[in-house]
């Protein structure tokens, strides 16, 4: 790791005016990718402002049907929470598949928003489940906060406060883990929500998270793995590595769909 | 509780392991320690037109940059390779010359190109970062087959071709006609997919010299520190080996990789001679996956032919072996003398004919891993067998019943000799814990949930226990196998073994200290077990081969012998009776028929004091040995693999997986047990999981766990271990090798369980969800008709 | 240079360090605990876990100067004394490990994983356990007895747990 300054802040205030005053500075939250990188030079932060000491940025608050996780609330907290689970509960199912047990006694859903590593899991919340990122300036939806790889709309120096989710009627995530790196290999989070199904996809697509929009479409002639039938996704747009081609990556959407209508009940 | 042979005894070792108190290579900090980092080719294929060090030299920290030519000129010679092969037409292998820092080209992604001397890590990493090395990129080729293709990138200049050497063993034309006269042929192309060994301590080394004594120690990573001293000594000209201690303290796992001497180990003792400093150089991950020593890698195509019976009848074998770019220690031997001697498998096959050609690519070398050759050959030879009986609609275990070996001594048609077995006593055996009669009630339920289940034999045999000196001699081997013990009584009673092996993970600690308990009667508790170090332990040749046991055991037993003998001369002329009278058990000296006896501390005690010995015996009580084994063993064995597929993804599950081992007499089965554990896991990653690829442009994509899968717990189920006992006659106490079996047997079970499942044949390793996935669109296979 | 201090195995300790020290660094090089590995650069080996605050983490992917205050476990503080943790008994009663280079995380892990289930009130399967050790690899032992020595001390320190009611 390249040398670098560590400030803890104590505000937002405080958070913005550290990373204002760097030359090249990164937010820090659970680390468990920022510092992962870092470990291999391929980030240099010249400043690392900690944002876990900030107050209000823990905690998940249920205020009827609507969740509101803290930003720094770590991937552990968010899959043993009792109160969560009793209104959104493939929020924690998901979290419990993110990383490893350690990894997620430290990474934290900000953390992993603010990054938007095309495999990671809790986009697919976000955007499946319609949440809305709540910044130090705004709140931002979710159809207009995923722009692409590691890419969000976030701003220069906005800092993620908390994660809002509306309760779905029902939902469910299915995850195919890279068989190495364990991250998404495909992961599709579909929901049937108020204002229709909708279903995101992680972990496939070259510019990262998105919603399967052929699916959708399917699931609003009914809420069932039979409304799937049929129903496929194009592989143009999708990834393609050694661990699977766009066609597998394709099938495996529609598999991990049909499966997560079936689970969602 | 019985401490003896055969006693699941717990491990001597692990309390420091268990509380943080092992002592590893990195662990060790000495005086005046600098840092070792290596600057290293980021190409392929490249010529090395300049290197400029100016700016690095002067970054905070730096002690010294040095380079290929600094090295050579101190005279530092070029790696060898251990194991001289010819090629058919005689001619000897074509050996490129590999320099621990490339001079003027460099031929694989990873390279060594330079080193920075630092005070700290964080500095010399800074500052290998800022060394500028001026490339000419050159032509890539990283596949075997592309290599030998005319027009391919040259990668060394006195290997035409990239053909390292060109080996045959057997009768082409017995083969030949054999195949000609068969009812039926079973002919197949496999891949042998390469692999990186990944020991979860990553190589490290710790270089001190001595400038007033000019004498180097060498803390290292190491499977046989000796013939890491012999090698720095008389091929790399680092110091006369009396100048030069190595030592190997604990180590976290080999697995193959830590038998070879590296180029940063001999960079490392140079630069400390060079700097004055003490210097530390430890891999990280990635650096592993680029430097160590990978595991297999073969193209084959072999064709068997069978009577109307099912008889085989003639068997015929073309690999292309990639050895990467340059030869490593014995990466010559383990694709030829380690492999195609074993193409007879469990099979009394007379007509067999191999050849293999050993080529050049710009990757990393590859030499032995875990099994090294033959597991190779019984994934060649097995896949073959299961192919064979499906094409010829025979069940898989009668063909191979009709086909087994079943008296003893049994000569192959390539060179081994196979000792003893009992091939369908370990079928059997298998079948029954395995529950093959039930197989298919389970692939029906299985199916009731839309899982396709299928079940894959392997009839394993490999060779180990290496190997007879003047036998491996004749085949091109440049040391003898033989193995060194060291049994010292202490005037207390107590006893030290010095064994020229070396455990990192074996037990050792254990095993050994109970084959002494056993003999002399004695509390476990009263043996310790000294290896590892050169300065402490007489010339010994290391661990690998699976040979700790069936030779390194061997030389205590043969030690031990001395010391009875000793022993007993001293009691019988103490209790004047005898020799012939005279019975150890139970830690006391006898005399038989008689109350008379001294107790054993009682001996060691009349040794050292020499007040009343025999006329003209020696004082002490100390014996050393040297055992040369008479021969190979043959451990063997059948592995069932059960696994279930889902259709819809292609993941698939081992369910299922049973071993029947026959490996001699076992000492401590619990850690027998545990070394087939994990043998197989490693089958298992072999079979479904790990795959080393490069790119065409020789970038490794598999630089670390986040693409390179190693298996973990949920990736594997509890397996189910059966032990066969033939006792093996090569050796005082029988035993066969137990240490590569599970790596050896366990892939060709999980690829013919697979391809059994989803009922196409045509399936390579890693059997990964996308293959499994890809292949079973190509079968289109109804799940109905099951 | 960060002036950094934290409790480790009940012990206070204050390093000044550059601000780029891993924990699992400032634990090996600083206070000399070498029993704390590291086997990989990605996060995903496990040999380095240690706890902190009560809960099992990757020390190779913490900063040792945000951790200021911290409560730090290592495999050198889990025994009480000469009397081993349950579960380094249970790897050598059950032989959990091999070379030993992933033990101390394994044994970390495991711990973490007991005292979660048991706090939560769910049953450690072994599958749970298998699931729970994702980001734990080992080359040696295959896993088997790995899981078996984690079931077998889980078996050990409900006893203890209750006993202590």
């Amino acid at each position: 790791m390249y040398q670098t300054k560590y400030h803890k802040a104590a505000s937002f205030d405080d958070a913005v005016a550290a990373l204002g005053a760097a030359e090249d500075g990164k937010y820090l939250a659970g680390g468990q990718t920022l510092l992962a990188t870092m470990k291999q030079r391929l980030a240099a932060p010249t400043d690392l402002v900690d944002l876990r000491g900030i107050d209000g940025m823990v905690g998940i608050s249920v205020d009827g049907d609507s969740v509101t996780i803290g930003a720094a609330t770590t991937h552990a907290e968010v899959a043993s929470n009792a109160a969560l689970r009793a209104v959104i509960p493939v929020l924690c199912d998901l979290a419990v598949l993110i990383g490893d047990p350690a990894v997620r006694h430290m990474g934290t859903i900000g953390g992993s928003l603010a990054n938007n590593d095309p495999a990671a899991d809790y986009p697919a919340a976000v955007l499946g489940l319609n949440g809305t990122v709540i910044t130090n300036q705004r709140e931002i939806p979710a159809d207009e906060y995923f722009e692409g790889l590691f890419t969000t709309a976030l701003d220069e120096g906005e800092i993620i406060k908390a994660v809002r989710f509306p309760k779905p009627r029902r939902a469910a995530y299915q995850k195919f883990p890279n068989p190495a790196s364990r991250f998404a290999l495909v992961g599709v989070l579909v929901a049937d929500t108020g204002d229709g199904p909708r279903v995101a996809v992680t972990g496939a697509g070259s510019d990262g998270v998105f919603r399967a929009e052929a699916l959708e479409e399917a699931l609003a002639g009914g809420f069932s793995a039979a409304s799937l039938e049929g129903a496929s996704v194009d592989s143009d747009g999708l990834m393609g590595d050694i661990h699977a081609t766009p066609e597998y990556r394709a099938h495996l959407i529609g598999v991990l769909a049909r499966r997560g209508v079936a689970a969602a009940g | 509780m019985s401490t003896g042979i055969g006693a699941r005894v717990k491990r001597k070792e692990d309390k420091r392991f268990t509380t943080g108190q092992g002592r590893y290579t990195d662990d060790v900090r000495v005086d005046n320690q600098a840092y070792a980092v290596f600057v290293r080719s980021p190409h392929a294929h490249a010529k090395i037109t300049g290197i400029d060090k100016s700016e690095a030299e002067a970054m905070d920290g730096v002690i010294a940059v040095l380079d290929g030519h600094q090295l050579t000129g101190d005279g530092i010679g070029n790696l060898i390779c251990g194991w001289a092969v010819s090629s058919k037409d005689g001619s000897p292998m074509n050996m490129g010359a590999w320099s621990a820092l490339a001079t003027d080209t460099a031929r694989y992604v990873g390279d060594a190109v330079a080193v920075v001397i630092a005070d700290s890590r964080q500095e010399a990493r800074d500052a290998a970062e800022a060394v500028v090395v001026d490339y000419e990129e050159l032509p890539v080729v990283v596949t075997s087959d592309k290599a030998l293709e005319s027009g391919a990138p040259q990668i060394h200049d006195n290997a035409a071709g990239n053909l390292c050497f060109d080996w045959e063993i057997g009768d082409e034309a017995a083969a030949d006609k054999g195949l000609a006269e068969a009812a039926h042929v079973t002919q197949m192309r496999i891949v042998n997919n390469r692999l990186s060994p990944n020991p979860m301590e990553p190589r490290s080394a710790v270089a001190i010299y001595d400038s007033a004594e000019e004498h180097y120690t060498l803390y290292t990573t190491s499977q046989n520190p000796h013939v890491a001293r012999l090698v720095l000594s008389a091929f790399y000209n680092v110091a006369p080996e009396h100048k030069l201690r190595v030592i190997a303290p604990d180590v976290g796992g080999g697995f193959g990789a830590k038998i070879y001497i590296y180029p940063e180990e001999i960079t490392c003792l140079w630069a400390s001679m060079k700097t004055g400093r003490s210097v530390k150089w430890t891999a990280d991950r990635s650096e592993a996956f680029m430097t160590d020593a990978h595991g297999r890698d073969h193209i084959t195509n072999a064709r068997m032919g069978f009577d109307q019976n099912g008889k085989i009848t003639g068997f015929k074998v073309d690999t292309l072996a990639n050895l990467g770019a340059y030869m490593s220690l014995f990466s010559s031997a383990t694709p030829t003398y380690l492999y195609a001697t074993l193409l007879s498998g469990q099979y009394d096959i007379a007509n067999i004919y191999g050849n293999v050609k050993g080529v050049y690519t710009n990757t990393v070398p590859v030499d032995a891993y875990r099994g090294a050759g033959r597991p190779e050959a019984s994934f060649l030879v097995e896949r073959m067998m299961e192919t064979a009986a499906r094409e010829m609609g025979m069940d898989p275990a009668e063909l191979r019943r009709r086909n087994f070996i079943g008296s003893f001594p049994h000569q192959t048609p390539v060179i081994m000799t196979y000792d003893a077995g009992d091939f369908a006593g370990n079928l059997d055996m298998a079948q029954k814990a395995a529950d093959v009669a039930g197989f298919p009630a389970r692939r029906a339920e299985a199916a009731q949930r839309g899982k396709l289940r299928g079940l894959g034999y392997s009839c394993y045999i490999e060779a180990c226990g290496i190997a007879p000196s003047a036998a491996v001699g004749s085949l091109g081997a440049g040391v003898g196998l033989w193995e060194s013990a060291e049994v010292r009584v202490n005037p207390v009673g107590t006893i030290e073994i010095l064994t020229g092996s070396h455990s990192h993970g074996q037990g050792h600690e254990t095993t050994f200290s109970q084959i002494v308990a056993e003999r002399f009667g004695l509390p476990i508790e009263n043996v310790s077990i000294v290896h590892g170090d050169t300065d402490k332990v007489q010339f010994g040749m290391g661990t690998y081969g699976s040979r700790s046991g069936a030779v390194g055991m061997s030389a205590i037993v043969k030690a031990m012998d001395k010391v009875e003998a000793k022993v007993r001369k001293i009691a019988a002329h103490v209790l004047e009776a005898s020799e012939d009278d005279i019975v150890i058990e139970n830690g006391a000296v006898k005399v038989a028929g008689t109350d008379k006896q001294m107790l054993w501390h009682e001996v060691g005690l009349a040794a050292y004091t020499a007040h009343n010995l025999p006329a003209g015996m020696e004082p002490g009580l100390k014996e050393t040995a040297f055992y040369d084994p008479v021969n190979f063993t043959f451990p063997a064995g059948c592995y069932i693999a059960e696994v279930e597929v889902d259709p819809e993804t292609g993941v698939t599950k081992v369910v299922q997986f049973t071993a029947a081992d026959d490996f001699g007499t076992i000492i401590n089965p619990m850690i027998v047990e545990g070394q087939v554990h994990g043998g197989a896991a490693q089958g298992i990653g072999q079979a479904m999981l790990e795959g080393v690829v490069y790119d065409q442009d020789g970038q490794l994509l598999t630089g670390s766990y986040m693409d390179y899968c190693m298996p973990r717990a949920d990736d594997v189920p509890f397996y189910t271990i059966e032990h066969n006992k033939t006792v093996c006659p090569g050796n005082p106490l029988g035993i066969k090798g137990c240490g590569e079996a599970g790596a050896i047997g366990t892939p060709p079970a999980i690829i013919n369980a697979i391809t059994d499942a989803i009922g196409n044949n045509d399936l390579q390793m890693p059997a990964t969800p996308l293959k499994v996935w890809t292949a079973l669109q190509a079968a289109a296979k109804p799940m109905a008709a099951e | 240079m960060t002036k950094v201090s934290m409790k480790v195995n009940g012990k206070a300790v204050s390093r000044d360090v550059p601000d780029n020290t891993l924990l699992v660094d400032f634990l090996r090089e600083q206070l000399r605990l070498t029993g704390t590995h590291v086997g990989c650069d990605t996060t995903q080996c496990g040999a380095c876990v240690v706890h902190v605050n009560g809960k099992s983490i990757k020390s190779c992917t913490q900063l040792a100067v945000s951790l200021a205050g911290a409560e730090v476990t290592t495999i050198e503080g889990i025994a009480n004394g000469a009397d081993l943790h349950p579960m380094q008994v249970a790897f050598n009663d059950h032989h959990g490990l091999q070379c030993g280079f992933c033990t101390p995380g394994m044994i970390m892990t495991g711990i973490d994983m007991v005292n979660r289930y048991q706090a939560q009130g769910r049953e450690l399967t072994e599958e749970a356990i298998r699931f729970e050790l994702e980001g734990n690899i080992c080359r040696c032992t295959g896993y088997h007895n790995i899981v078996k020595a984690i079931d077998a001390a889980a078996q050990q320190m409900s006893g203890m747990a209750k006993a202590a009611e």
